[in-house]
C-alpha cells in the first residue's frame, strides 16, 4: 500500500474536468474502466494513481445529428449506442460489432471512447469505424481537434492522444449509399470472448448484384485495424459471389501481417482473415 | 473519501479510500458477502450487482463512482425464508450446486426479466452470457429463469 489514499474524481462536465485536471495532472482518465481497472490491479503500474472518472461527464454522453453527420459522445456506453435509434438506423455495422462485444455487464459499463483511446488489435468497434471513415474529436483546454481515426491509432496500445488532451466525441458520415452492413468476429466462444479475427463490411450492391463499391477492415490481424484499397478495388464492379471473393484471397494474404499469441497462431489467423469474406454474399442486402 | 448512496433502498453513508473497489466495500467493510469474487477481471459475474437498475460488475468499479446512486446486492433481493421467486425457482430447478455463481446469477436474471418480461431461452441465455457457472453446464439455470419468467407473466395476467 502506497502512503499516501489515491483520490478519485468525478467531473460532471468538460468546465469541471479541467479545473481538476490542472490540479491534479497526474491523475489518469477512465470512464467504464472495464479496461483501466483490470490494469490496476495490485502491483501494476497504475496501483495507486489518482483518478478521474469521466461517466458523469455530461457533455461525452449526447448522441446528435448535425448535417450530414451523426456525434456520438466518447462516454456513451455500449449498451446505449446498442439500443439507440440513430446509431442503429445509420450504422448497422456498428451496432452488429456492439452486439459481440464483452457480455451484458461490460456493455453496461464499457464507452466507445474507452474501446478506441484502448487501441486493441482486437478491439471491436474499431473495423465499423475504419470502413466509416469515422473522424474523432479530441479536446485540451483551450482547443479541439479533428482526426480520422486511422491516423489516431498508431500501434497496439498506442494513440496520438496528447497530454491534457481527451477524446471527447466521434463523428460518423451517414452513409446512406451502402446498403450491405456486416460485422463478424471470430472468438473462442460466443460471449465474453476477445477477437481472433474479425472482418467488418459495407457495400454498396446494385439489384444486379454487382458490388459498386465496397469498403472492407480487419481486426486482430494485424498490429492495427488493416484497411486495404487494393482489395476493395479489386473487388468493385465485381458480382457479390464466393468466387469474387476467392479471387482476393493472394490481395488478403499481402495486407495482413498476424501473430501468433494464446488466442490462435498466425497461420489461423490468416486462414480467417481470407474465409471471413466468404459470408458477405449471403448477407442479406436492403434495397 | 465520504460517499452517500442507497444500498438495497436505504441511505447510507461510507467513509473509504475513492478507489476502494465496490466488491471490497461490500465484502470486507460493510459485511454483505452475499457478493462474491472470482476472477476480479470482468470475466465471470459472480461479483455483478445493479446500480441504478442495471447491472454492472463491481469487481471493476470504485466506491466514489456510487455517490448518489442506488445500489442492489443479492441481500436486497431476498434472505433466509423470505426468497425472492427467482430464488424459489433456483432451488426448485436445481439451478444451484456450489452456490458461488448463484448471486451474480440472480441479478443479472432479475435485470433481464425487467427489460425483457417473456424472453425466449435464446435470450435469456444471452441475458446471463456474462456469468460464469462452473457446476450446473446452465440447463437448469435458464429451466429456473424460465419458470420463474412465466409465473411472473401469469401473475400480472
Ligand atoms: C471481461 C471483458 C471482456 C471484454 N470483451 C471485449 C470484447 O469482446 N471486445 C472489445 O473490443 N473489448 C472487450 N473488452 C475491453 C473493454 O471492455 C473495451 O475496450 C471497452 O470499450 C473499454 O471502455 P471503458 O470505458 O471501460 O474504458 P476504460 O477502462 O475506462 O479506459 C480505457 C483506456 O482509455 C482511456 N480513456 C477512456 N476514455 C477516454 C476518453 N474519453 N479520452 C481519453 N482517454 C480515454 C483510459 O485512460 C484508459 O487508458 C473486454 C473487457 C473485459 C474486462
Ligand atoms: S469477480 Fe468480477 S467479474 Fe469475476
Ligand atoms: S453453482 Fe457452482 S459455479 Fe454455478
Amino acid at each position: 500500500m502506497s502512503g499516501r489514499e489515491a483520490r478519485v474524481w468525478l467531473p460532471g462536465s468538460l468546465d469541471e474536468l479541467w479545473k481538476i485536471w490542472s490540479d491534479a495532472p497526474d491523475a489518469v482518465l477512465y470512464a467504464g474502466g472495464t479496461d483501466l481497472m483490470v490494469r490496476r490491479r495490485k502491483g501494476g503500474p497504475l496501483a495507486g494513481s489518482d483518478l478521474i472518472c469521466l461517466e458523469r461527464v455530461a457533455d461525452f454522453r449526447e448522441i446528435r445529428e448535425e448535417g450530414e453527420e451523426i456525434l456520438i459522445g466518447a462516454g456513451c456506453t455500449i449498451a446505449s449506442l446498442m439500443d439507440h435509434p440513430l446509431v442503429r438506423q445509420n450504422f448497422p455495422v456498428l451496432t452488429q460489432a456492439f452486439k459481440v462485444l464483452g457480455s451484458p455487464p461490460i456493455r453496461n459499463m464499457a464507452s466507445i471512447g474507452g474501446n478506441i483511446c484502448t487501441a486493441s488489435p482486437a478491439g471491436d468497434t474499431l473495423p465499423p469505424l475504419y470502413v466509416m471513415d469515422a473522424l474523432l474529436e479530441l479536446r485540451r483546454e483551450n482547443g479541439l481537434r479533428r482526426i480520422p481515426i486511422r491516423e489516431f491509432i498508431t500501434g497496439p496500445g498506442k494513440t496520438d492522444l496528447g497530454p491534457g488532451e481527451v477524446l471527447s466525441g466521434i463523428r460518423i458520415p451517414r452513409l446512406p449509399r451502402y446498403n450491405l452492413h456486416h460485422y463478424e468476429k471470430v472468438g473462442q466462444r460466443n460471449a465474453l470472448s476477445i477477437s481472433i479475427a474479425g472482418l467488418a463490411a459495407i457495400a454498396r450492391i446494385s439489384a444486379e448484384r454487382t458490388i459498386e463499391d465496397i469498403r472492407l477492415a480487419w481486426g486482430s490481424v494485424g498490429p492495427t485495424v488493416v484497411r486495404s484499397r487494393n482489395i476493395e478495388k479489386a473487388l468493385t464492379g465485381k458480382p457479390l459471389s464466393s468466387e469474387s471473393m476467392e479471387a482476393a484471397f493472394p490481395l488478403v494474404d499481402r495486407a495482413v501481417s498476424p501473430i501468433d499469441d494464446l488466442r490462435a497462431n498466425a497461420r489461423y489467423r490468416r486462414i480467417l482473415a481470407r474465409n471471413l469474406l466468404l459470408r458477405l454474399p449471403f448477407r442479406g442486402v436492403h434495397p | 473519501m465520504k460517499i452517500d448512496f442507497e444500498l438495497n433502498g436505504k441511505p447510507v453513508s461510507v467513509d473509504v479510500p475513492g478507489d476502494r473497489r465496490v466488491v471490497d466495500l461490500l465484502r470486507e467493510d460493510l459485511h454483505l458477502t452475499g457478493t462474491k469474487e472470482a476472477c476480479g477481471s470482468g470475466e465471470c459475474g459472480a461479483c455483478t450487482v445493479l446500480v441504478n437498475g442495471e447491472s454492472r460488475l463491481s469487481c471493476l468499479m470504485l466506491a466514489a463512482q456510487l455517490e448518489g446512486k442506488s445500489l442492489t446486492t443479492i441481500e436486497g433481493i431476498g434472505q433466509g425464508k423470505d426468497l425472492h421467486l427467482l430464488q424459489k425457482k433456483f432451488v426448485e430447478y436445481g439451478a444451484v450446486q456450489c452456490g458461488f455463481c448463484t448471486p451474480g446469477m440472480i441479478l443479472a436474471a432479475l435485470r433481464l426479466l425487467r427489460q425483457n418480461p417473456r424472453p425466449t431461452r435464446r435470450e435469456i441465455r444471452e441475458g446471463i452470457s456474462g456469468n460464469l457457472c462452473r457446476c450446473t453446464g446452465y440447463q437448469m439455470i435458464v429451466d429456473a429463469v424460465e419458470a420463474a419468467a412465466e409465473e411472473i407473466g401469469d401473475e400480472r395476467a
